[in-house]
């Protein structure tokens, strides 16, 4: 850390901000709703935007963390066109998903909860779907695939592609 | 306040209508186990270990945040209580290390005694464990998220005592950990080093930065010349560690134990805080003459100097240039003390005994040096001392008072006070004054500037200059407010006092651990017993001005000239760094009007 005083951060996304705060409000009670309109506004909640955002609301940076990792709908990564969401419930994983998750990574070259450089794809992990019978099941922008090996991994991204 | 009759067990006993059933039960003599709740800083129901039976309430209930109402009927250990309360220990342990036997918190931890009073003699989850690294970023803070048992009392400690929110509660889950924002270590974000989350941690999660194994090896090698300085708040809390009332001084017997560990002198910040003031109130008189910059601002606390280079950057210019007395200390340890003992200042090895874990940070910043050698090379903390002391097997308690050496260990009153809040500026006036006026200042005692209010002024009328104004603020939060009431020009001062943790250095973040029972059973805030230890040794002393100390007439007869000379300014001040709030670049916002 060093000293940043002064410096002028020319960003359009930081105007973005102050237009939705002067919107709703900077009181602390509007936080959700400003993340969420910063979310939809800009795609993501990254270090610089939570850093301002708790200067502009005069909220503690670890406060505004801490909402943005509770709620899963936020998220501090930039979200890829197409979203992979990966069913890790105890179903699914005993069917061998640890297996799937770990193909996706190889062939996307990411890690989970990541996005793929080209800006494509966002691979993530999730909580049991409730489709146990398919297990393991994987999501893609809503599409359920179920019954999956790691084989049928490539077919699934090249549908996509 | 109103008092209604409770009724705790059967035994029936009348309390205030505000009280909780936990504070009720405790007058009833009923000490109910709590874990995440702690007096005024963290009262949030979260643990659940408080559980109680409560007569026509539905299920159990938290005590600690459960309000007494007339006629209540309270049952404290129902068969049904005591299991509920087992298995929240159960299921606590169950995700926890347990590393008891190497643990820093060892028979000072309050799960591990609470698993002892619940009777948990076997854990029977054996789910998965939250691995975590441990979290070495920091020169003063050691964090080990996996012995964390999420209770929160940092949280509140370091964003609402001190407001400076590098703490948070992240993720949700079993993936919930307690820690700075976006992975950071501590040490790589806008952490003042004030350890006053260390002491509200329940358990061994965070702790200090262990300097004791350098010393013990600086202590063993015979080419060393070891000295020690030991500062005002520790002889007003070392007396804890072994057991002996709180607020108990211990000086005399401090001194003894330092000789018998090893020391080959054993000296006293008290000396450097008497040159602080030589130093501080010259800087003061200088400025207030010759119109320098105003207010100025105290510079002793190196966890609120942080908290100034990343908050109030704007106001670096108005704090003193004068080192903590720590590092003036450590600067006359390796210069004029050798000089005036013949010996080779590189054989010198400087430890100081700080109520710290700030001064651990400080002790290493690039601008505490002398051609690359350290002024200080360790600072041990009250507990860390304690610990050395047990491990020597010295028998604390029977040691006989000793003084300590010459002439580095020399203080007077006004030293001493610089423990606690207000005390710096008390110190300063009874210089100040004396050296403006031509004539000592009628009482010495400065009452207005004394006490546990968060923000304390003063109006003095000194003669040949006029009013001066003054004010004092302890903990960061409250040093957060008079800052910003200084900037906005609501309020105009010549002379502020600063000291980062509440209470002053009484209270600070290396001070022997004063756990959840003990603060409720204490009438008064710890940090209020603690002091009546450093009042009584100013007023013990007939020397209570820094400038009437022969030691430090001495220092500037033989060393170092005169205050604010050449010769000082290179050795006793410094210079401080803008450091930005956030790891990243932002642009200026519009802030919120503050709260
Ligand atoms: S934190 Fe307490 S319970 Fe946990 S390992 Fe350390 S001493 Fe044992
Ligand atoms: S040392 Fe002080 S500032 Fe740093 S995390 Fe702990 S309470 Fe917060
Ligand atoms: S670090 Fe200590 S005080 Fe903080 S939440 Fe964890 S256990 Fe509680
Ligand atoms: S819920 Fe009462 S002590 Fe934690």
């Amino acid at each position: 850390m060093s000293c940043k005083c002064g410096s002028a951060v020319k960003d359009e996304r930081f105007v973005k901000i102050d237009q939705i705060l002067e919107q709703n409000g900077r009181d602390e009670s509007f936080l959700i709703q400003n993340l969420e309109q910063i979310q939809t506004a800009l795609g993501y909640l990254p270090e610089d935007v939570q850093s301002y955002l708790a200067e502009a609301m005069d909220i503690p940076l670890s406060k505004i963390y801490g909402v943005v990792t509770f709620y899963s709908l936020f998220t501090t990564e930039p979200i890829g066109k197409h979203k992979i969401s990966i069913c890790l419930g105890t179903a699914c994983y005993v069917k061998g998903a640890g297996d799937i998750l770990a193909e996706f990574e190889r062939q996307l070259d990411v890690k989970v909860g990541e996005t793929t450089k080209d800006g494509k794809f966002t691979l993530q992990a999730c909580r049991c779907l409730g489709a146990c019978g398919l297990a393991p099941v994987l999501n893609v922008n809503g599409k359920v695939f179920g019954r999956l090996t790691a084989d049928d991994v490539a077919g699934i991204i090249g549908q996509f592609e | 306040m109103e008092m209604v009759t409770v009724y705790i067990d059967g035994v029936e006993i009348k309390v205030p209508s505000d009280y909780t059933v936990l504070k009720a039960a405790r007058k009833a003599g009923i000490k109910i186990p709590t874990l995440c709740y702690l007096k005024d800083i963290n009262q949030i129901g979260a643990c659940r270990v408080c559980l109680v039976e409560i007569e026509k309430a539905r299920g159990l209930q938290a005590s600690c945040v459960y309000p007494v109402s007339e006629g209540l009927k309270v049952y404290t250990h129902t068969p049904k209580v005591l299991a509920a309360r087992k298995s929240v220990i159960e299921l606590l342990l169950s995700n926890h290390p347990q590393e008891c036997l190497t643990c820093s918190r060892s028979t000072n931890c309050e799960l591990q005694s609470l698993a002892k009073e619940m009777g948990v003699s076997d854990i029977p989850y054996t789910g998965e464990r939250t691995i975590h690294d441990l979290d070495l970023s920091s020169a003063s803070i050691v964090r080990d998220a996996s012995k964390c048992i999420l209770c929160r009392r940092c949280v509140s400690v370091c964003n609402q005592v001190q407001q400076v929110g590098v703490l948070g509660l992240i993720d949700r889950g079993f993936e919930a950990t307690v820690g700075p924002s976006f992975g950071h270590g501590i040490g790589e974000v806008n952490c003042t080093n004030c350890g006053q989350c260390i002491n509200v941690c329940p358990v061994g999660a965070l702790r200090e930065t262990d300097h004791t194994k350098r010393v013990w090896q600086a202590l063993a090698d015979p080419s060393k010349h070891v000295v020690v300085q030991t500062a005002p708040a520790v002889r007003a809390a070392l007396g804890e560690e072994f057991g002996l009332p709180m607020g108990t001084p211990v000086t005399g017997k401090m001194v003894a134990a330092l000789r018998r560990l090893g020391f080959d002198r054993v000296f006293d910040t008290d000396f450097s805080a008497d040159l602080t003031i030589m130093e501080e109130g010259n800087e003061v008189i200088d400025r207030l003459v010759n119109g320098g910059k105003l207010p100025v601002i105290t510079s002793c606390s190196p966890g609120w100097i942080k908290f100034c280079e990343h908050t109030y950057p704007e106001l670096l210019d108005n704090l003193s240039t004068a080192k903590s007395p720590q590092q003036m200390f450590g600067a006359l340890a390796k210069t004029y003390y050798p000089e005036i003992e013949g010996i080779d200042p590189k054989s010198i090895y400087s430890v100081s005994v700080m109520p710290c874990t700030a001064k651990k940070y400080e002790c290493q910043r690039p601008e505490m040096a002398q051609d690359g050698i350290p002024d200080v090379d360790a600072v041990l903390t009250t507990r860390e001392l304690g610990a050395m002391i047990r491990r020597a097997g010295i028998d604390f308690v029977n040691l006989p008072d000793e003084v300590a050496d010459a002439p580095m260990g020399l203080g007077t009153g006004a030293a001493d006070i610089f423990g606690v809040t207000g005390g710096v500026m008390e110190a300063a006036i009874r210089t100040v004054y004396e050296v403006v006026a031509g004539k000592p200042l009628p009482n010495l005692e400065l009452e207005p500037v004394r006490g546990m209010e968060g923000i304390k002024e003063a109006t003095l009328d000194i003669p040949n200059y006029g009013e001066v104004r003054v004010a004092v603020a302890h903990g960061l939060a409250n040093a957060g407010k008079l800052m910003d009431a200084v900037k906005s020009g609501k309020k105009q001062y010549h002379f502020i006092e600063v000291m980062g943790c509440p209470g002053g250095c009484v209270g600070g973040g290396g001070q022997p651990l004063v756990t959840s029972g003990q603060r409720l059973d204490l009438d008064e805030e710890y940090q209020v017993v603690r002091r009546k230890a450093i009042y009584a040794e100013d007023r013990g002393k007939t020397l209570r001005k820094s400038h009437d100390n022969p030691a430090i007439k001495e220092v500037y007869e033989k060393f170092l000239g005169k205050p604010l000379s050449e010769k000082s300014h290179h050795l006793l001040h410094t210079h401080y760094t803008c450091r930005g709030k956030y790891n990243v670049e932002i642009p200026e916002a519009q802030a919120a009007a503050k709260k």
